[in-house]
């Protein structure tokens, strides 16, 4: 500790002696937070983790004792799903529709919102507020509706039938936040591209949907998330063909009781999904919570 | 190439933007629209790109009726002065990006743009995204789009309102050499009668939506048609004095009068000067006194502005030199009659100060 008593100049000049005492005091600080982030992320992550567990065991070690970690560990369930088609049809028929509802909701979103972030006209406020005002039904609402009138108009059991009826809840979000990104542009842009001759939709898609592609990027995001996480409805206007895979999971009671290990996979690969496009747009996501109204 | 614009006027809302107002542009010429802020400088400029359509009138390119018809088939090209250039694209593209809806060749295209970005001295900057640009790399951006369209009708709105002092001076010296090789008709928004000066060419100056007059930019600043034209081009604003005419002199108060011009009559008028003629000393013999308060004195560096109160008008002098002087204190200023501008008290001209009449 003598070394401390030296000329000024010297601390540069790195020395064990000298670090010691700033690394001690950085080491407690840093012990609490690591405590706190353990614990968090352990009641984060136990769930998830008990998921995979179980996907990965049989159904014998499931109902039989408690173990931490698969003893026998077995792809088995991961197989079962990917070859038998009442199962991987369920994942099929869900992207399906999810991604046809992303397509319509931001075909139709972009330009409404164009609309509304530069025009006016009568009662574009009032009707800004009213489209948002969808969002506040809960879906169970429009089930029956929806049940009734796709029956009558043929289109029960059908793709098209669950993207369009998510249509009613992904497209006003997806114009309220388009909308604040679309805003955030200045108006001038527009009639540059104008005055340099580009037509309408030459303008919007070489030069304005770059500008936003954050916005579309997260308008996307909210309709996938939405469209993929719903339940209700994609289920009431479903039986056979279009059965999505959260309605399969709800079935699978057989015979022979509950397949555990086997739904703890379909609970698995249903996730990835939305851990893929939550990464994607990871970056984008505080921006698009702020709805663009920055 | 003439642009004209036939009685055309500007209502949005009820509200009269623009009063009708008539103008005809020739090729090759630069135009000056010259007013404060909310004069209708860019309602007019909008008018003319065909981005709003009038409520009235009808606006004629080269004789042909263009009221109406889309922007993108005017072949006009404008500058905003905010900057605004696209972002996704970089600077080369932005500069290519109309003659690519032209439909040249690359070659064409590859040589006119490296010519523009010379012009610019934008060259090293070509591969960047205009946002990692400054800002007058930016506005030059834009001007360089503006340029390449070759364009008949070029719209400059304030291009050098946001730039700094020394990129302004340059800008503004290199703009009328630039454009006046292309021939096309240009119009030029500013609030500062000085960059109205030094562009040359015509000037039309613009009080709430009218064109008070229109004409070669030193006869106007010589010979204002009103006292409205007379403010807005003289900066500070122009000073006036009520004085009165009778039996061939002109009454400035206090005792001291003046030779009145001729063909004034008898009555009231309003006599007007500019800033810069105002001075602390006499220094002509034939100079006329004032007895001022000095509200306030501003000092530039090298001029100092000085605010005084004369009978219920506030004057502004432009003062050569740093000069001390106490707020409050009665002053006295000196004013040479040979620049005194005689409007009647309609504010119509009557007589221009006999210094320009000699110019």
């Amino acid at each position: 500790m003598t070394d401390t008593a030296q000329a000024p100049g010297a601390a540069t000049i790195p020395g064990r002696v000298t670090e010691a005492p700033v690394a001690r005091r950085r080491r407690l600080p840093v012990k609490g937070s690591a405590v706190v982030m353990a614990l968090y992320l352990l009641f984060l992550m136990l769930p998830l983790y008990w998921l995979l567990n179980m996907s990965l065991k049989t159904n014998a070690e499931i109902l039989g004792s408690f173990t931490l970690w698969p003893r026998n560990l077995t792809l088995e369930n991961y197989a079962t799903i990917l070859t038998d088609p009442s199962w991987y049809q369920g994942y099929i028929n869900s992207l399906l529709y999810v991604t046809m509802n992303v397509v319509i909701t931001l075909t139709v979103a972009l330009p409404a919102a164009y609309a509304f972030s530069r025009y006016h006209f009568m009662g574009d406020k009032h009707l800004f507020f009213w489209l948002l005002t969808n969002r506040m039904a809960p879906p169970a609402v429009f089930a029956l509706p929806f049940f009734q009138l796709y029956s009558s108009v043929n289109l029960f059991d059908t793709h098209i039938a669950v993207a369009l009826a998510h249509c009613l809840f992904n497209v006003p979000l997806a114009v309220w936040i388009l909308e604040g990104f679309m805003r955030g542009v200045p108006k001038e842009i527009d009639e540059t591209a104008y005055i340099d001759g580009y037509s309408f939709p030459k303008f919007f898609v070489k030069i304005f949907m770059p500008l936003i592609a954050s916005g579309i990027g997260v308008a996307a995001f909210f309709a996938f998330m939405f469209s993929w996480v719903e339940l209700l409805l994609s289920r009431t206007l479903t039986s056979v063909d279009a059965k999505p895979i959260a309605a399969t999971m709800t079935r699978t009671v057989g015979a022979s009781g509950v397949d555990w290990g086997v739904l703890a996979a379909a609970g698995v690969l249903t996730i990835v999904p939305g851990a893929l496009v939550i990464w994607f747009v990871r970056n984008y996501i505080a921006k698009g919570f702020a709805l663009g109204r920055v | 190439m003439t642009l004209t614009l036939e009685n055309v006027s500007l209502a949005v809302d009820g509200q009269t933007h623009i009063h009708p107002t008539d103008l005809a542009l020739e090729a090759g010429t630069m135009n000056v629209l010259l007013g404060p802020t909310l004069a209708g400088k860019t309602s007019l400029m909008r008018l003319m790109a065909g981005l709003d359509v009038p409520t009235t009138g009808r606006i004629l390119w080269q004789g042909d009726d263009v009221t109406g018809m889309r922007v993108q088939d005017r072949g006009v090209a404008m500058v905003y002065q905010q900057f605004i250039n696209y972002p996704s694209m970089t600077v080369f593209e932005n500069i290519a990006s109309p003659l690519r809806l032209l439909g040249k060749s690359k070659d064409e295209i590859a040589t006119a743009v490296d010519r523009a970005a010379a012009l610019m001295r934008l060259t090293p900057f070509l591969d960047r995204k205009p946002l990692e640009l400054s800002g007058g790399q930016q506005q030059r951006c834009a001007l360089a789009r503006a340029l390449v369209k070759d364009a008949g009708l070029v719209l400059l709105d304030e291009p050098l309102a946001n730039l700094d002092y020394k990129l302004r001076e340059e800008l503004r010296a290199e703009i009328p050499n630039i454009f006046r090789e292309a021939g096309s008709i240009f119009v030029y928004a500013t609030t500062e009668p000085e960059e109205a000066l030094l562009l040359g060419g015509n000037v039309a100056t613009l009080w709430e939506g009218r064109v008070t007059q229109f004409g070669p930019t030193p006869s106007v600043y010589r010979k204002p048609v009103d006292a409205t034209t007379a403010r807005v081009f003289s900066d500070p604003p122009m000073n006036f004095l009520d004085v009165t005419v009778a039996g061939g002199r002109v009454d400035y108060g206090d005792g001291q009068g003046a030779a009145a011009p001729a063909g004034a009559a008898d009555g009231a008028y309003r006599a007007g000067f500019r800033p810069n003629h105002l001075d602390l000393s006499r220094h002509t013999e034939t100079a006329l006194a004032f007895e001022c308060d000095l509200a306030v004195t501003e000092i530039t560096g090298s001029e100092t502005f000085v605010h005084l109160d004369h009978a219920g008008h506030r004057w502004v002098g432009l003062i050569h030199g740093v000069r001390e002087l106490t707020p409050g204190a009665r002053t006295t200023v000196y004013l040479d009659p040979a620049h005194v501008y005689l409007f009647d008290a309609g504010g119509t001209l009557v007589a221009p100060a006999p210094y320009a009449e000699a110019a």
